[in-house]
């Protein structure tokens, strides 16, 4: 029998897939071996790109994020403009409301929910002389906060439209404090010192955070959700101290006592509208508004009213930070020299084995087979390369979480980030093995033969 | 030279891998390029002057938990106080510090009938902050003390508060706005005629949203009241800042045990805070370089062995035919040459490529062009580093390898 027919036999008599698959398994790791060193620093380059770009990707997606899953699309922010002539620098209307027209807003009660707010910086003095007073961030809203921002509770629950008319010195505190004044425990009926105030804890939040820290981006674009909240008219009797922005106009100056009747644009107003007529309704209860506004003599001019959604807001506000954008690219850039020099490598390696090849066709085998297991050996590359990377990745992100800045904290891997980075790992390796094997393959069978 | 053309040839003969080496050393070249002018860029920001003494400033933020009647007498206490602690050689509460982060801003108008504002600026208030702070006066004079009013009286609105009517501005702002000469000039801050009595030096802003405008900064005759971000800022004898520190933050605490000290810190602290993300992009970016200058060096290395292990019979050949080691080296070396040549004159469009698109996407300016033989200087330097091992273990080839196969 010629040599040839003996080599066919063997390929005919091989079972078929399953086992051909582990037979292209056993011959890539055979080959792999044969260049440890070699092999190491292909997979170390696609580690390095793979890692330094699952590093990036994750910081973006996380930075990128949606505040309010499946619900940021209907929350929107009316804004309306009640600033006099000269001071109309920003084609935007103001991104904050002032005292009268937040409630004038919060009253009419044209949405499903509807809630006005403002930042602030509380000083809690604990019962327990052991803690010394400390600042907390604190946010001073109307009930509806809670319920359309889908904050959840692990403890009591939130105020009502009520509390708000009556001023109740009542209270809602988060995860975090309740760890720090009352070890974890149920601390609803008990009371927490403000400043020179008193409030009564009727609910405990379990952590929340909302990223990115949509409602107010005056006190960071990525800062923790407050730790601390009250009643706006509570607040606003007991004077808690305010922190965000103001922005006055004319005769309006940042006067504590003042506040409710100035020119100023201080409060946070948001709603939330379920379907587009929703929408539309609400855009013409704001025209009108102004409007009304306009003709009273309070507005100095018919700026037009508008509603802005969450993910319209942050796109407006830039939250996501240029860096992050850069380094993401960069990383990206890295990660295709890493590609291009793994393709050069294995070309090489693969055109070396050219004789090999040769023989393996003369003896039978069939493009197809050479081509398949050419493609698993660099699949190996993909799959050890997407590991290691996967480990640079975990470094790379809690060398990011060292860093200083407050949105880099949020870095973390999840599952979908998890698997992306496996299947990016092995798809792109295996994509720069295409090439490197199929140029191998079309080594005529008899030429290297010949050569020897 | 004596070895370009069958130099070439050769590679022709392995186009495929030439252009793979040739295109990973261009891309390296780009991005290195831009990295490194990225790198530089923040370096020169991080290394912006915020115009005072830096070495000698420190400030102590107070917050007051209970209510603070009787403001004006807590401030002056406070500062006498504080003037009183050994090393400190002035003191003053500033609602803002250089780099501090919190700015308070405003629109400056040069004729108040005019809608858009002149420029935009920060301004800072306290007492006597030229010296607090170690500015330098170039013109005019400093405030005098009946200049001064207290910040919470001008915002009551009580008409028999007399609203200061003077500035002291930096240079910056005298050069762009009142072409090198203000003094007796007026601006208008929120809608007040303001008479330039002084000018300083330049002066950072505490957050710069727009860099053009870094310097843009004036000082008011203005007494701060505790609140609202103000912070007391001392200038100390030289070495002596870790011990007024100390001493001042019990000092405030000790005259008022409901004042809690919100922070405390070194001016160099304020800076590093200031320019912490800048920082870290510059390291990642130094980081980054490296990288890829590895993965490239390795990649040459791991191609040049290839490559002289595929040609150990041709180099036999050359060698019987009587081709010193050095011959056979300088082939190697040449041949590098050659390919880094191509990619960094590839990678030069590149370079300039990815400039255009961080100019139109990020606001950089232009990659002066001196990076561009930088660039290629290190790139050639790389690749004959990286070609040496492989191209000297060529060179060890012995001319009886002519006579093996393969």
């Amino acid at each position: 029998m010629p040599l040839r027919d003996v080599h066919r036999a063997y390929h005919l008599s091989r079972p078929r897939v399953g086992t051909e698959f582990a037979y292209y398994l056993e011959m890539a790791v055979r080959s792999l071996r044969r260049n440890p060193m070699l092999t190491a620093l292909m997979i170390l380059a696609v580690a390095l790109g793979i890692g330094a770009c699952m590093t990036t990707l994750t910081a973006l997606h996380v930075l990128s994020g949606d505040p309010l899953p499946g619900k940021s699309g209907s929350i929107y922010m009316p804004r309306i403009d009640p600033t006099a002539l000269e001071s109309s620098n920003d084609p935007l209307p103001p991104d904050e409301v002032t005292w009268i027209d937040g409630m004038a807003m919060l009253h009419a009660r044209r949405a499903t929910y509807q809630a006005l707010m403002v930042g602030g910086l509380g000083t809690i003095r604990p019962e327990d002389p052991a803690i010394d007073p400390f600042m907390a961030p604190a946010r001073y809203t109307t009930a509806d906060f809670f319920p359309m921002f889908d904050v959840p509770f692990r403890f009591g629950g939130d105020w009502n439209a009520v509390d708000d008319e009556r001023r109740a010195r009542v209270a809602v505190i988060s995860d975090t404090l309740n760890q720090r004044l009352f070890a974890g425990a149920n601390s609803v009926g008990r009371s927490i010192h403000v400043n020179d105030a008193t409030f009564r804890i009727i609910g405990v939040l379990a952590p929340w955070r909302p990223v990115p820290h949509f409602y107010d981006t005056n006190t960071g674009d990525y800062t923790t959700a407050e730790d601390i909240f009250v009643p706006l008219g509570a607040a606003r009797d007991t004077q808690l101290p305010r922190d965000g922005g103001i922005s006055c106009w004319g005769q309006g100056s940042g006067q504590e006592e003042q506040m409710e009747s100035a020119q100023c644009v201080w409060l946070q107003f948001w709603v939330q509208l379920d379907t587009p007529a929703a929408v539309s309704a609400y855009q013409s209860f704001l025209d009108g508004y102004v409007r009304e506004q306009h003709a009273s003599g309070r507005f100095e001019r018919q700026a037009p009213a508008s509603l802005t959604s969450v993910p319209a807001f942050l796109d407006e506000k830039k939250v996501v930070p240029d860096d992050v954008r850069l380094q993401f690219w960069l990383a990206v850039s890295f990660f295709a020299v890493c590609l291009v020099n793994t393709v050069g490598l294995m070309l090489a390696k693969f055109l070396r084995r050219a004789g090999e090849l040769g023989v393996r066709r003369a003896l039978g085998a069939s493009r197809r087979d050479i081509f398949a297991q050419l493609v698993v050996e660099a699949g190996i590359i993909g799959l050890v390369g997407g590991i290691v990377g996967l480990g640079f990745a975990w470094i790379g992100l809690m060398l990011i979480r060292i860093n200083p800045d407050h949105s880099a904290q949020l870095a973390h891997l999840d599952l979908t980030m998890l698997v992306t980075t496996f299947l990016l790992s092995v798809a792109a390796a295996m994509l720069a093995g295409l090439f490197p094997a199929w140029r191998a393959c079309q080594v005529p069978p008899g030429l290297h033969l010949k050569s020897q | 030279m004596l070895d370009i053309r069958p130099i070439l040839s050769t590679l022709k003969r392995h186009k495929v891998t030439a252009i793979l080496l040739v295109l990973e050393i261009a891309l390296t070249c780009a991005i290195v390029c831009n990295a490194v002018f990225l790198v530089r860029q923040r370096l020169d920001w991080m290394a912006m002057p915020s115009g005072i003494d830096e070495a000698n400033v420190v400030e102590v933020r107070p917050v007051n938990i209970g209510s603070t009647p009787a403001m004006h007498a807590r401030v002056d206490e406070a500062l006498n106080a504080l003037r009183q602690i050994p090393g400190v050689e002035h003191a003053a509460l500033a609602n803002e510090i250089p780099f501090g982060g919190e700015s308070w801003n405003d629109g400056i108008k040069l004729d108040p009938d005019v809608v858009t504002p002149a420029m935009h600026v920060t301004a800072f208030y306290g007492d006597n902050l030229i010296d607090a702070f170690g500015l330098q006066l170039l013109k005019g004079r400093n405030f005098a003390p009946d200049e001064y009013a207290w910040l919470d009286d001008i915002t009551s609105g009580r008409k028999d508060v007399v609203i200061p009517h003077v500035v002291i501005i930096t240079r910056f702002m005298e050069d762009r706005l009142f072409h090198g000469n203000a003094l007796g000039k007026t601006l208008y801050y929120g809608g007040e005629p303001m008479r330039v009595v002084g000018v300083v030096g330049d002066v950072a802003r505490p957050s710069i949203a727009d860099r053009s405008l870094t310097y843009g900064s004036m000082i008011l005759p203005v007494h701060m009241s505790e609140g609202l971000g103000a912070t007391y800022v001392m200038r100390t004898a030289p070495g002596q800042s870790d011990a007024v520190l100390k001493a001042a933050a019990a000092k405030l605490r000790e005259l008022d045990p409901n004042r809690v000290i919100q922070r405390k810190r070194h001016y160099s602290e304020v800076r590093a805070a200031f320019f912490a993300s800048d920082r870290a992009m510059a390291g990642l970016l130094v980081g980054v370089c490296i990288a890829l200058l590895i993965v490239t060096a390795l990649g040459i290395v791991g191609l040049g062995s290839f490559w002289v292990a595929q040609r150990r019979r041709q180099i036999g050949v050359r060698r019987a035919l009587g081709a010193t080691r050095s011959d056979v080296l300088r082939y190697f070396q040449t041949e590098n040459f050659l390919l880094a040549t191509m990619g960094i004159v590839l990678g030069m469009v590149l370079a300039y490529g990815i400039n255009i698109v961080l100019m139109v996407f990020y606001e950089l300016p232009r990659l002066p062009p001196h990076y561009l033989p930088l660039g290629a200087i290190a790139l050639w330097l790389l690749g004959q580093a990286a070609v040496y091992a492989p191209a000297r273990r060529a060179s060890c080839v012995p001319p009886v390898e002519a006579t093996r196969g393969n």
